[in-house]
């Protein structure tokens, strides 16, 4: 029997997000027809520009939708899910995919798989475990599942579809979680995710001080975004939302460069995604030169200027 | 007042692991076993907003009878008292989360205080699970929770920014790693622990049907990359990433 796809599309106010064009490639790799679904509030134009990669796109608009809150957020995908006869729901393992599935599983009675580097066959898929550090191979065993997927290993679908758009009412039901704000990270810089190349810090900086004195021109020279250790964002040097690894976000830039990192594993577990990777580290036995293609070794305070300078002359 | 922590038993994250022979277990023998970093964290919050707000603190822990040892760190933290839930058998994410939604029954906590991820199997599921499971509010990955009235205000961390969510309890909250510095249990508090209540119960009196519907097939170690070279000087690295690798 073939499947039939739902995934669950996330976007910013003008954008289908990158990440759930990753989820539609995971979920092609297992033959049947997909689904798009667009929950929200003014989300028409997203919903059209889903329709150029799926064969359908269901979209809804309510005030119960307006912000992603997994509740109300869960009902709905659930009740899409069962109307259209979905096997696989699925979406992007961002911080409102991790959120919101795992309600979505329990409501459909489905197993769930989280955060999938690579899809087997119709129930069986992999990923990381323990920081990265093993590749599970799990199989699910209800006849709907759901899954989350690494953006980073899946290439973005590409727009070659025209599919329906139609709407639909939802009805989000009653919840007892109220939305009270959100504070957005203004940033001028390309978002992390995204980005290209990531310029990440660490405990080698020193201090606040140095990611404005080294990471930021660098970053400025290579119109990269910045991440950075736990370390140095639980210190309060930099903000949270910029920590990559196993517990912050997964990146996969064509170029990473680490200075001042030690390479702690679960440092790692964010990064190994990354096409080239450069390491910059006083220490000649840090971890981090093992799983970089190049390194530097000696004082980021003097390679990192150099490096600028360098960058600069080429420009 | 009264909050439900879990803590599950992993191995240290700082720990060599190692694949069993039968390929879809990882070595625990002569590993040192910790309480989940983000369930300590969830201890602390517990007993910091018991401290202000006053009642007990009840932990929650599934699994073989080693897990004891975990309880009791939590007691020696603070805690009040513990449940072990014990089973030898492989639970998957829903068979947990219907274990923790049938003790969440019985005690009717007002907060039940979860870790956003377990860093073994990273699934990042159970709390949200318990959640639906129960029709409760969630906010996963907290950085801050204040309790007011019948409201808990969470500040959670989302994608690209901080979310406040307030819900209505009893309610479901997982933590992230700002929300608090786990305390070190003192020796008169690892003293008390070893009087605390701990309630140990078998998994089969819980009456629930538990069919597994994840099943761990196969660990692998990840390909190993090829080490990389340490390059003379910031020309060469330069030169590198232009003419070889053409990423800059
Ligand atoms: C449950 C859990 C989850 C975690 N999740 C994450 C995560 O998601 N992301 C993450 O990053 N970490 C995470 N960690 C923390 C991780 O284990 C490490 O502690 C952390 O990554 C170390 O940060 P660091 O490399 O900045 O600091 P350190 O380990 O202190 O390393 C600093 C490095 O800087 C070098 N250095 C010092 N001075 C200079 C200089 N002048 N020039 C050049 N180099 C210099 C040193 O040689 C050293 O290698 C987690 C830990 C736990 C327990
Ligand atoms: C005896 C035993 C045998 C197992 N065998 C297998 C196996 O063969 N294959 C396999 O895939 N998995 C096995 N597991 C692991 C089990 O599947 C996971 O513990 C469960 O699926 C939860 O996943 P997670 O830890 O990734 O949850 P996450 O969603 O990442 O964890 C979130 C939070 O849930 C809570 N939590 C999770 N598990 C427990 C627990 N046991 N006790 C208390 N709180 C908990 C914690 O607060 C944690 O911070 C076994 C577990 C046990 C106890």
């Amino acid at each position: 029997m073939s499947a039939t796809h739902l995934i669950v599309a996330e976007y910013d106010s003008t954008h289908l997000k990158n990440a759930t064009l990753s989820a539609v490639t995971a979920a092609q790799k297992i033959e049947g027809t997909v689904h798009g679904l667009v929950l929200g509030k003014n989300v028409k134009h997203i919903a059209d520009a889903f329709a150029k990669h799926v064969s359908q796109v269901h979209y809804a608009e309510h005030d119960g939708l307006e912000h992603r809150v997994a509740q109300p957020y869960a009902k709905v995908i659930a009740d899409v899910a069962k109307s259209i006869g979905a096997t696989h729901i699925w979406a992007a393992a961002t911080a409102a995919g991790k959120d919101m599935m795992p309600r979505v599983a329990t409501r459909l009675d489905a197993a769930m798989a989280s955060d999938i580097s690579d899809v087997v066959d119709t129930k069986t898929y992999k990923r990381p475990m323990w920081a990265g550090g093993l590749t599970g191979t799990v199989a699910l065993s209800t006849s709907i599942q759901v899954i989350t997927v690494r953006p980073t290993e899946f290439v973005q679908a590409a727009a070659n579809a025209s599919g329906n758009v139609s709407n639909f009412a939802a009805d989000p039901g009653p919840s007892t979680t109220r939305f009270v704000g959100f504070e957005e990270v203004k940033s001028e810089r390309p978002e992390l995710a995204d980005a290209s190349v990531v310029i990440s810090g660490g405990r080698g900086l020193k201090g606040p001080e140095g990611f404005k004195q080294l990471i930021e021109p660098l970053a400025d020279q290579l119109n990269a975004a910045i991440g950075a250790s736990r370390a140095v964002c639980d210190a309060g040097w930099v903000p949270n939302d910029w920590q990559v690894g196993q517990t912050g976000k997964v990146v996969a830039p064509k170029l990473y460069i680490a200075i001042g990192i030690s390479g702690a594993i679960q440092h790692v577990a964010g990064m190994k995604g990354s096409k080239v990777t450069v390491a910059i580290n006083k220490d000649p036995e840090a971890p981090i030169f093992q799983v970089a293609d190049y390194g530097l070794v000696g004082d980021a305070f003097t390679i990192v200027p150099e490096l600028i300078e360098r960058l600069k002359a080429l420009a | 007042m009264k909050i439900l922590v879990t803590v599950k038993r992993v191995p240290d994250y700082a720990a060599k692991l190692t694949i069993d022979p039968s390929g879809n277990k990882i070595k625990t023998e002569g590993v040192n076993m910790i309480a989940n970093p983000f369930d300590e964290i969830a201890v602390e919050e517990a007993l910091r907003l018991i401290e202000k707000h006053g009642g007990e603190t009840c932990v929650l822990s599934i699994g073989t009878d080693d897990c004891t040892a975990q309880i009791r760190a939590a007691m020696a933290m603070g805690a009040d008292r513990g449940i072990l839930v014990k089973t030898t058998e492989s639970l998957d994410c829903v068979s947990i989360s219907k274990v923790i939604a049938k003790i969440f029954g019985e005690e009717k906590p007002d907060i039940l205080l979860m870790g956003k991820q377990a860093i073994d199997d990273d699934s990042h599921q159970v709390g949200q699970m318990v959640a639906e499971r129960l029709n409760l509010g969630q906010a996963t990955q907290a950085n801050k929770v204040v309790l007011e009235g019948e409201w808990a205000t969470v500040i959670r961390e989302a994608d690209g920014g901080l979310e406040t969510l307030s819900l209505k309890m009893p309610c479901v909250i997982t933590t992230d790693l700002r929300l608090n510095e786990p305390r070190y249990a003192s020796l008169p508090g690892i003293m008390k622990a070893k009087k605390k209540p701990l309630d140990e119960r078998e998994l089969s009196s819980l009456g629930l049907s538990l069919t597994p519907s994840v099943t761990l097939q196969k660990l692998e170690m990840p390909p190993n990359k090829q080490a990389g070279q340490i390059l003379p000087d910031v020309q060469t690295l330069v030169s590198k990433l232009r003419d070889v690798e053409k990423v800059i």
